[in-house]
């Protein structure tokens, strides 16, 4: 299974792992980011050559003075377009408003998230913000010393608005675009100043999203709409068992007969047609008469005949594999032996799919002269256009990207190997010698889609006398994304949110156990984050259970010494009129609230949720997040951000799920694998608190909290404790 | 052959029955505003107004539109119902990814055509569309902002 397939192009693993501590814990920038974020950044050492530093790189200014940003971040809805040309703009003194943003092509010149270049981890902001201040401030210079030049007067008497340099003493002014091209051939000066915070016009602000016009009128272009000359519509179907093939066809030539069908081709793992229109190619391929070969016939070494997401759970539950410590501290086993109580449960979550509304496609076209294009969408340009290198057998500088935004990713579109179609379209476009846009319809990308994995952990605490858990122990046995895709070992993807909480308690044994997924597994909003808090935060409500306590005075307890959390915890109360568990009666439902704390990518939060039971199923009335990232680029962004998050959240703990029976996924499209839709969607209340911590990530840290404040809430109102998500599969009575 | 009536257009395309009307918009048409997301009528990207009236085109093959009027995102701003919708989704910055959203748009569109002044649970049963960034709150507002504009 965990073959070349599976590694990521365009990395050799030590680069990689050198980062991906970073990736999860927002630990390892690099010293000259750290210095500049803590406000030390000025002087010579911070320009020396290197990844975001190269201005011509990243800013363009039209004689018409319009102003273009290749951004080393790709737009799929966080915002992050916005908040490139609020930062900018600050610096280079450009209304964030007129600034275009672009997705970058590959190159070094981008590589500024620890040498490395991706859009995920929570980190586009945290990672460019001095970067990308520096490099405005740098242009901005650029301008006003072509300026002086031009007007033969000292640049010290030249002002910026705008884009426009004034010389107040004659009134005379040229815009960036005029001095654009004498401005670029000048030296960049390595000691440029930054804008005074305090001074800041849109770093902080609540600045108009500048993609939301198109993305109203219908105008927006995503890699599913786009159209290149002569190209043929492709569509595939993927063999029914995951890693099976194609051995026979049929009927491949009743089919090569229907209407504008161009080919018929059998792929790894898939069978394919081109046709003049993708409505015809689908109709073609789906009449496919295909003989694949046969699954093993049982196990979980590979997605075999009778494998289940049961069995999977199954096989996770009865390991009895020896862990490997991923946190320690203190005696866990005298701490049991002198408990008062101990508190035991195992918890676990289902596989998901991310479900982004824009189904996977890709164009790819050889040219003439030896080049290949594709159009794709990503998240890591490098490792993309390195495959594409060795799927067209051609020198990656003969590969050329085209990558439009993204409608929705939440971690769809990393190098999944089988997972990306764009392989194929690069196959078929070399076997027909036309270009070809293939895309996936919504079932094959709910057959093909990498998923989350399914997570299992069981936990142990300790509690004393005075009602106080004086132990926690936990074992997760699985696999992440980080061990599958950059080897990563032990698996910091698979325990982030059970390792490094916030709580004192004294003596702590946290392990992990690798035991590899048969399946397809994939990054997904908040990565390990995304059940491990949940797991975490609802075992601690059954440990405060066990020892008498209210759930939140005892988080206030543990927290008694991390002044961060207590205002988190006093924001999240003061924003939801006051701790209360209930249950209690509103508006004729009896109603209950949990809370869940979380610290992922570098951020903190607290979570409050206000449940009812009706018919059987949760309802979410009311989310209350208090959110710190230490501090914020656009507060109203953040805010959406948090919400997006809050909602994905929800869908995971109240009824998402991909089920595996019988080798095979059950759910092909949204008739039954259920995401959250409106009728489910609670009011949501934000409140970002800029304690001034370094700056932590945004479009994942609001997801972590909401699992185990609703799972919490459910407990509190029913007296039942569900261990095992999504909440849809336990039938619950309301109290 | 089918002659459609598309954006107050007449156009002639050459498609088999059967074809949905989506793929003969984005595909022969080249108005990919409207979005393909599921291909059964669930998600409701591909959403256009036939007659006024909200209508999933993946499920509806091109035969079946006949002489009715088709209205696209494309042309939603010609209707002045259309026109505030947009707005108001512009000033409350609805879009996220942007992806669902043009169905969105016209999934309101013909919301507000029908029920001028919604209340709240005629949003929620009015406006089925998945948004799977979860701006389902955003775009009730937008709804009951154009509502009052």
């Amino acid at each position: 299974m965990t073959t070349s397939s599976h590694t990521a192009a365009g990395l050799s693993r030590r680069t990689f792992l050198a980062g991906s501590g970073a990736f999860v814990l927002g630990a390892a920038l690099p010293a000259r980011v750290l210095a500049e974020a803590a406000g030390a950044g000025e002087g010579a050492a911070a320009m020396a050559p290197a990844p975001g530093t190269r201005v011509a790189a990243f800013i363009e200014i039209g004689a018409d003075n319009a102003v273009r940003f290749l951004s080393p971040f790709v737009e799929g809805g966080q915002g992050i377009a916005t908040g490139m040309a609020q930062t900018v703009g600050e610096e280079l003194d450009v209304d964030p408003s007129r600034i275009t943003v672009d997705y970058a092509p590959p190159g070094p010149d981008y590589l500024v998230v620890n040498g490395m270049r991706l859009t995920g981890g929570s980190f586009s902001t945290r990672s460019s913000f001095p970067v990308v201040r520096r490099l405005g401030a740098t242009a901005r210079d650029m301008m006003l010393r072509a300026a002086a030049a031009r007007l033969e007067v000292d640049a010290a008497s030249l002002s910026t608005s705008d884009g426009v340099v004034t010389h107040a003493a004659t009134g005379r002014t040229l815009t960036y675009g005029d001095l654009a091209e004498e401005a670029m051939a000048l030296t960049p000066r390595e000691d440029v100043a930054l804008r005074d915070p305090a001074a800041f016009r849109w770093i902080g602000k609540p600045v108009a999203r500048i993609d939301v016009a198109d993305k109203s009128r219908g105008l927006a272009k995503f890699t599913i709409d786009q159209v290149v000359d002569g190209m043929l519509f492709a569509a595939v179907v993927h063999a029914p068992y995951y890693g099976t093939e194609p051995l026979s066809l049929a009927n491949a030539a009743d089919v090569k007969a229907m209407p504008g069908v161009h080919s018929v081709h059998t792929l790894p793992g898939a069978v394919a047609v081109t046709a003049d229109s993708w409505w015809r190619a689908r109709k073609a391929v789906e009449a496919l008469d295909v003989t694949w070969s046969d699954p093993a016939p049982s196990g979980i070494d590979t997605v075999a005949a009778d494998f289940s997401s049961a069995a999977m759970r199954a096989a996770l539950a009865a390991s009895t594999a020896e862990g490997v410590s991923v946190e320690a501290e203190g005696d866990v086993d005298a701490a049991f032996a002198a408990a008062a109580k101990t508190v035991e449960a195992e918890y676990d979550a289902p596989y998901l799919a991310h479900a982004q509304l824009e189904p996977p496609s890709a164009i790819a076209r050889f040219n003439a002269d030896g080049t290949l294009e594709v159009w794709l969408p990503n998240q890591m340009p490098d490792a993309f256009l390195k495959l594409c290198a060795e799927a067209g057998g051609v020198a990656p500088e003969k590969v050329t990207l085209h990558q439009p935004m993204l409608g929705g990713f939440f971690g769809r579109h990393f190098t999944y190997g089988s997972g990306n179609p764009f392989p194929q379209a690069i196959a078929l476009a070399k076997a027909t010698g036309r270009p070809v846009k293939l895309v996936w319809s919504r079932e094959e990308e709910f057959k093909m889609d990498a998923m989350r994995p399914l997570s299992f952990t069981r936990f142990k605490a300790a509690i004393g006398a005075d009602g106080m858990p004086t132990a926690i122990t936990a074992r997760t046995v699985g696999e992440g994304p980080l061990g599958r895709y950059f080897g990563a070992a032990p698996d910091s993807s698979m325990v982030e949110g059970i390792t490094e909480k916030p709580y004192a308690i004294a003596n702590r044994a946290m392990e992990s156990v690798a035991l590899p997924h048969p399946v397809n597994i994939a990054f997904w909003r908040s990565v390990g984050h995304s059940m491990n808090d949940g797991f975490y935060e609802s075992f601690l409500d059954e440990v405060a259970e066990g020892g008498g306590q209210d759930p939140f005075a005892l988080r206030k307890a543990l927290l008694a010494q991390s002044p961060r959390h207590l205002a988190l915890l006093d924001e999240v109360e003061r924003i939801s009129g006051g701790w209360k568990r209930g249950p209690y009666t509103v508006d004729g439902t009896v109603r209950a609230r949990g809370v869940a704390m979380a610290s992922p990518f570098g951020s903190e939060t607290a979570t409050i949720a206000e449940v009812s039971i009706a018919d059987g199923a949760t309802k979410v009335h009311h989310v209350w997040v208090a959110f710190d990232p230490g501090s914020v680029v656009n507060p109203a962004i953040v805010k959406r951000q948090v919400e997006s998050a809050v909602a994905l959240g929800l869908s995971a703990v109240l009824v998402e799920q991909a089920v595996y029976e019988n080798g095979q996924r059950r759910d092909a499209n949204y008739d039954t694998y259920q995401v959250l839709r409106r009728e489910m969607m609670p009011a949501v209340t934000v409140s970002i608190v800029e304690s001034g911590a370094p700056m932590g990530g945004v479009g994942e840290p609001g997801l972590p909290g909401v699992p185990g404040a609703v799972v919490n809430a459910v407990a509190a109102l029913t007296g039942t404790r569900v261990r095992s998500l999504p909440l849809a599969n336990t039938a619950l009575s309301g109290a | 052959m089918f002659t459609l009536t598309i954006n107050g257009d007449a156009r002639e395309v050459d498609v088999e029955e059967g074809t949905p009307l989506l793929f003969v918009l984005r595909d022969t048409l080249g108005l990919t505003g409207t979005k393909y997301g599921c291909g059964i009528a669930q998600c409701g990207a591909c959403t256009v107004l036939m007659d006024g009236a909200a209508t999933r085109s993946c499920q509806l093959p091109v035969e079946a539109v006949g002489d009715s009027a088709i209205t696209t995102i494309e042309a939603v701003e010609t209707d002045e119902v259309g026109r505030r919708v947009v707005a108001a989704w512009i000033e409350n910055e609805v879009p996220q990814c942007g992806y669902c959203q043009s169905g969105q748009v016209m999934a309101a569109t013909a919301l507000l055509k029908d029920t001028p002044d919604p209340a709240d649970d005629d949003i929620l049963y009015g406006m089925s569309n998945i948004c799977r960034c979860g701006t389902y709150n955003a775009i009730a507002a937008a709804v009951r902002q154009a509502a009052k504009a």
